[in-house]
């Protein structure tokens, strides 16, 4: 990939996005403009705004990697993702725009007027905000070391300061603009070079075995490894090596390896004949994007494909940077119309990574070995077409990449910092809201470079896990449900969201090796998303004294149309 | 039914949109601004039947989704028909859910403000 193109690319993405932010600035003028865009974003402009925030590194990079290394069963998550919005529609969108709430805390305290509930829910938007925000970065520099061999810090510090300087300055107007244009650059970046792609790949015969379990090598091969891997073999295999294989030195000689798990060092070369079956790396292998962990498709019980389409149906809604946009619509109507628009693009959108997924499969089996599936999406152009062509297109997918992290992350850093200033610090005011937005984040760009190396990538399934069974509830009780009690509402959120983050956190630090146990703790939704809901609904209906006094009025507030109501008209 | 019969002719001759925002005089809504139970009931209907609509949209989709993991894990050879599906096939589906559901709820709240304005 030719360096300077993509270097190019990287930072005209940056500057327009800084220029489309400030062009937002020109326009952003009053508090209100700052915070919600003054509440006029019509559904149109809105949509392409929600999709460009929610459409993160995960969809861009990882969606493809994952699906070249394990095959079809990963396209649970594009769905899911994009079913999440129907449940948001369904269940929330439009009492949500109605309940006049900003925040998720805003939405608690409005419902249940405690000031308890109100810094739980605030917490845990931080939390699940700060959870999502580390994978933005790491890939970030992930990206740009694939692309540079930049450090991996650099990328990561890039999107910080860009993120930071477009929303302390900016606010949500300026940011409701530098969303849109995101949407429509990442679909660019992967359209047209997905176009060129299908076009490669019919003048080469439309060969057609991507579909095929397992993945093979088209032509001999050779790869090098570069850091040291667990190659899993289902079936025994005969490569060329030159360098070490399980301990031992070969130098250029063919070697037969039994099915089982082998060990490659670093700096290995491996030569693979034609037709070969392309082996899996086991754990270890770098997939800071991938929303999940490599799992190969013979661990990945049926539990774990269900546990994935709740999570993902059911976290959608309590994305915080998710969330925030609903705000900036004029009213219900529109912010359901809003969710419709939203469905039709991300839908679009997600019909891109598996096309480049497939194609992975065919032209970059590889990949899966060396640990760089998330970069397939970035190496295919230069793999498949090649020259200036390929460059250039391969450029164009870097910058779209770019966008990808820009969005997502000012989205976040946007709907923290708001929780952090209205709740954490002192006083309320344009210039605290700057405050909390070199907090927000500060927090995760240290974490991200203390952590470094380890896999976090899971951080964005654990957003999704504890955002399912924490804050669902919370919204669809308190939307539907009169006999909700702050009580009741603060247990099935600790619970609910408590048990899933202390699952998957075990899960990470390795704690139940195999076995059903290892699934139940690793996809904890099927289970903590009821137990968060049953929670909140005993714990209500245990202290049936403790219900707002104003409920009636409220539920009435959050889903009579917009013309039956009295304040409203002024 | 309005209390008045005369001062409604007045509304009703009247721009039919402004008419429509003073006219605070029918029962229905001065229940429902007052919150007296009445009005709560009248609340709690629209609630009712908005949650059925969600839910009858959601029972469409668990229905639709539900069932594909265990297809995809009973038949491994379908792969193709795998990609297609979850690559591309669901997507339409969704879409057309979210309009239908958008289409009956925006009904739902039209229907309930002609019964609660009285026209």
């Amino acid at each position: 990939m030719n360096t300077a193109y993509a270097v190019t690319a990287v930072a005209l993405v940056a500057v327009a996005t800084v220029l489309v932010g400030a062009f937002g600035l020109r326009i952003s003028r009053t508090t209100s403009d700052f915070y919600v865009a003054s509440r006029t974003v019509g559904p149109r402009l809105n949509a392409a705004a929600v999709s460009g925030e929610y459409l993160s590194a995960a969809s861009f990079l990882g969606i493809a990697g994952l699906v070249l290394v394990q095959g079809p069963d990963m396209l649970w998550y594009p769905v899911g993702y994009t079913a999440g919005y129907l449940v948001l529609l369904l269940f929330v969108a439009a009492p949500l725009r109605r309940s006049g709430a900003y925040t998720l805390p805003d939405f608690a305290e409005a419902r249940l007027s405690s000031h308890a509930v109100r810094r739980l829910a605030g917490a845990l938007v931080v939390g699940v905000g700060w959870l999502y925000l580390l994978p933005q970065l790491q890939g970030a520099g992930l990206t740009l070391t694939v692309l540079t061999g930049a450090p991996d810090w650099l990328g990561a510090v890039i999107v910080a300061v860009v993120v930071t300087v477009i929303v302390a300055a900016g606010g949500m107007r300026s940011i409701t603009f530098v969303q849109a244009f995101q949407y429509w650059l990442k679909l660019t970046a992967l359209l047209v070079p997905a176009l060129f792609l299908v076009l490669a790949w019919q003048s080469d015969g439309a060969p057609s075995h991507a579909f095929d379990e397992p993945a093979e090598f088209r032509e001999q091969r050779v790869v090098r490894v570069d850091d040291t891997v667990d190659l899993r073999l289902t079936a025994p295999l005969t490569v060329t090596v030159d360098g070490t294989v399980d301990g031992r030195e070969h130098a250029g000689t063919e070697v037969g390896l039994t099915a089982g798990t082998h060990r490659i060092d670093g700096g290995t070369r491996l030569t693979f004949a034609e037709g070969a079956e392309v082996p899996a790396a086991a754990h270890g292998a770098d997939d800071a994007l991938s929303p999940s962990r490599a799992e190969s498709r013979a661990e990945r019980p049926l539990y774990a494909t269900y546990g994935l389409i709740l999570a993902t149906f059911f976290g959608t809604m309590g994305l915080p940077h998710v969330v925030v946009r609903f705000y900036t619509s004029p009213h219900g109507v529109a912010a359901r119309r809003t969710t419709v628009a939203v469905l039709g693009l991300i839908g679009a959108f997600y019909l891109l990574p598996p096309v480049y997924g497939a194609l992975g499969r065919l032209y970059a089996p590889d990949l899966t070995l060396t640990g760089d599936a998330d970069a397939a999406v970035l190496l295919l152009p230069g793999r498949m077409i090649g020259g200036t062509g390929g460059d250039l297109l391969g450029a164009l997918v870097a910058g779209g990449a770019f966008a990808a992290f820009l969005s997502t992350a000012s989205g976040l850093t946007m709907a923290v910092a708001g929780v952090l200033t209205q709740d954490v610090l002192p006083s309320r005011g344009v210039r605290h809201f700057r405050l909390g937005t070199v907090l927000a984040m500060a927090v995760p760009m240290a974490a991200s470079l203390l952590v470094g190396g380890l896999p976090v990538a899971d951080a964005v399934g654990l957003a999704f896990a504890v955002s399912a069974s924490s804050f669902c509830p919370l919204l669809v009780l308190g939307i539907w449900w009169r006999r909700l009690t702050p009580p009741g509402a603060a247990a099935g959120m600790l619970i609910g969201g408590g048990s899933a983050f202390l699952a998957v956190t075990a899960t990470m630090a390795g704690y139940p090796g195999a076995g059903p146990w290892h699934a139940l703790l690793a996809w904890p939704a099927l289970w903590s998303v009821p137990l968060g809901f049953l929670t909140m609904v005993l714990v209500s209906l245990a202290t049936p004294g403790r219900v707002p006094p104003g409920t009636a009025g409220v539920l009435a507030r959050f889903h009579l149309p917009e013309e039956l109501r009295t304040e409203v008209s002024a | 039914m309005p209390q008045d019969p005369t001062d409604r002719r007045v509304v009703v001759t009247g721009p039919p949109r402004r008419a429509r925002r003073s006219s605070g005089y029918y029962r229905p809504r001065t229940e429902i601004d007052e919150q007296t139970t009445l009005g709560h009931t009248y609340v709690r209907s629209l609630m009712r039947i908005q949650l059925r609509t969600g839910l009858t949209v959601f029972a469409v989709l668990a229905l639709l989704i539900g069932p594909l993991p265990l297809v995809f894990a009973a038949a491994p050879d379908a792969r193709r028909l795998e990609w297609a599906v979850l690559g591309f096939g669901l997507y339409p589906p969704l879409v057309l859910l979210a309009r239908w559901y958008v289409r009956r709820a925006e009904r739902n709240e039209r229907d309930f403000v002609r019964l609660v304005e009285d026209r």
